[in-house]
């Protein structure tokens, strides 16, 4: 698999920093599940943090004396001498013999793969699943969008993160297949269209009130009726 | 590694932007301990302003390469600590730890919380996971401060946001691995450390002022640019060029 369409570093920043809402974090860490490049980018930027954190300096006036906090954490450390030392990290779980179609975190957020979902059908084919998250700010959904149609032309205004999954579209920009991330913003004026063969699996997140933006959703749009 | 005897480290930053701090990492025999504890008593950090009365404002060139090294020494010293305290519970260690790390968590938090006990509660938080977790740290991923920085990011988000970070799982069948499984050794995240941190002294002011208002004051992109008062395409490119320079830096260095 080769992922030719990246989280940009301006996303990646946010979410190295942990600016970015549950929302979109969700599609850029699903990314970096299916793309080593981008972990390692995500890694240099948490080390340039790491970096930053080391030099920055702390007014004395910032809070209590260090010598009381220590004293503080000195008393909870002798009050729980067991809370220490957590095992080292668990040890790699057993692969299973078919890798899931759906990374985590975003098995967990939609509650098992592709197969055991409760699609529900938006008609011809079509199908959607919308996941609950604490960010009310966004709209996180799965789309499954039969193969080889379609979408009209269209420009965003909002913010709009889709992560294929599974099958793939391509536009003037390109071919979108499993893991590829299209960011997508004012800019951007394309006309996807879901390449044959396979039903295209994306997940789409867009600003809450955009909720219908997406082009994915679009592209259900007129099976929903919205 | 042991630190036997009494070391005193003076770590600077290049730039003259940051601070000086003296450290006392002696920890290692019991026979040190009065002495250790006395000093790191007297460890506290100081405040440098750029270009100030501070030593690093003064320090020559020829000095230069020194600095790198005992920059580096303290990392080291840091790494050494931290095993320390995963290894044995060594309370003295992670006492020596905390002073240094302490002070730069709370002022971290106290950057988005503008409260001063909160953001004593968030670094004593903090610190209480770097205890517990100090058995999971390891040198060949990175170094003690990028480890601690993450541990106080997600403290950030946890408590004080109140929302969740989602991340990968490392065990998940469905990630896909790195390619080219990289023989990551000390020797080499040690290294790679050193280029990025010089990188980084190299960074362009307007680039560098990007990373600390995306680090510390935890603005994404499109509120910085309403901060500076910049397009946002601005914002993007800086922000694409300084991770392609430091990109750049540690590529030379593999």
């Amino acid at each position: 698999m080769t992922i030719r369409h990246h989280v940009s570093d301006a996303l990646l920043l946010d979410y190295a920093t942990g600016s970015l809402g549950e929302g979109w974090s969700i599609a850029v860490a699903s990314h970096l599940a299916l793309c080593p490049s981008c972990r390692k980018r995500l890694t240099l930027m948490e080390s340039a943090g790491g970096a930053l954190f080391s030099v920055t300096h702390a007014a004395p006036s910032d809070g209590p004396a260090i010598d009381d906090s220590w004293a503080r954490m000195r008393a909870r450390l002798l009050d729980k001498p067991d809370a220490g030392n957590l095992p080292s990290a668990p040890s790699p779980a057993m692969k299973s013999p078919v890798a899931p179609t759906l990374p985590e975190p975003l098995r967990s957020y939609v509650g098992g793969d592709v197969d055991t979902l409760q699609w529900r059908s938006l008609g011809r084919g079509a199908y959607h699943l919308p996941i609950a998250t604490g960010d009310k700010s966004t709209s996180v959904r799965l789309l499954r969008i039969p193969a080889g149609g379609p979408v009209p032309e269209h420009g965003h205004r909002g913010r709009e993160l889709t992560l294929v999954l599974a099958g793939s579209f391509h536009d003037e920009t390109g071919v979108f297949a499993r893991g590829d991330f299209e960011e997508a913003d004012e800019d951007l004026e394309h006309q996807p269209v879901a390449m044959p063969g396979a039903d295209c699996i994306c997940l789409a997140v867009t600003d809450a009130p955009l909720r219908f933006r997406s082009w994915v959703v679009r592209l259900a749009q007129p099976f929903l009726g919205i | 590694m042991d630190y036997g005897g009494r070391v005193r480290l003076d770590c600077q930053n290049r730039s003259g932007m940051f601070g000086v701090i003296q450290l006392a990492t002696a920890h290692v025999s019991a026979a040190m301990r009065v002495d250790f504890v006395q000093t790191a008593a007297a460890s506290q950090v100081s405040i440098v302003t750029p270009g100030g009365l501070s030593r690093a404002g003064r320090l020559s060139r020829e000095r230069v390469h020194m600095d790198e090294e005992t920059e580096q020494d303290t990392r080291d010293a840091m790494t050494a600590l931290l095993l320390s305290v995963g290894r044995t519970q060594d309370v003295t260690a992670f006492e020596t730890l905390f002073r240094v790390f302490g002070p730069r968590i709370r002022s971290y938090m106290l950057r988005l919380t503008r409260d001063g006990g909160l953001a004593e509660e968030l670094m004593q938080e903090t610190m209480m996971t770097v205890w517990r977790k100090a058995g999971q740290f390891s040198a060949e991923k990175g170094s003690v401060a990028t480890w601690i920085f993450t541990i106080a990011r997600n403290l950030r988000i946890d408590s004080y946001r109140r929302s969740r970070r989602p991340e990968i799982d490392p065990n998940d069948p469905a990630l896909v691995p790195d390619g080219d499984p990289q023989a990551d050794s000390v020797m080499e995240t040690r290294q790679s450390e050193e280029s990025l941190r010089a990188a980084m002294t190299r960074l362009p002011t307007e680039q560098r002022e990007i990373l600390m208002l995306a680090f510390f004051d935890e603005l994404p992109h499109s509120q910085i640019a309403v901060t500076l008062d910049l397009p946002l395409g601005t914002v993007k490119s800086r922000i694409r060029l300084a991770f392609g320079k430091l990109r750049e830096a540690l590529e030379e260095t593999a």
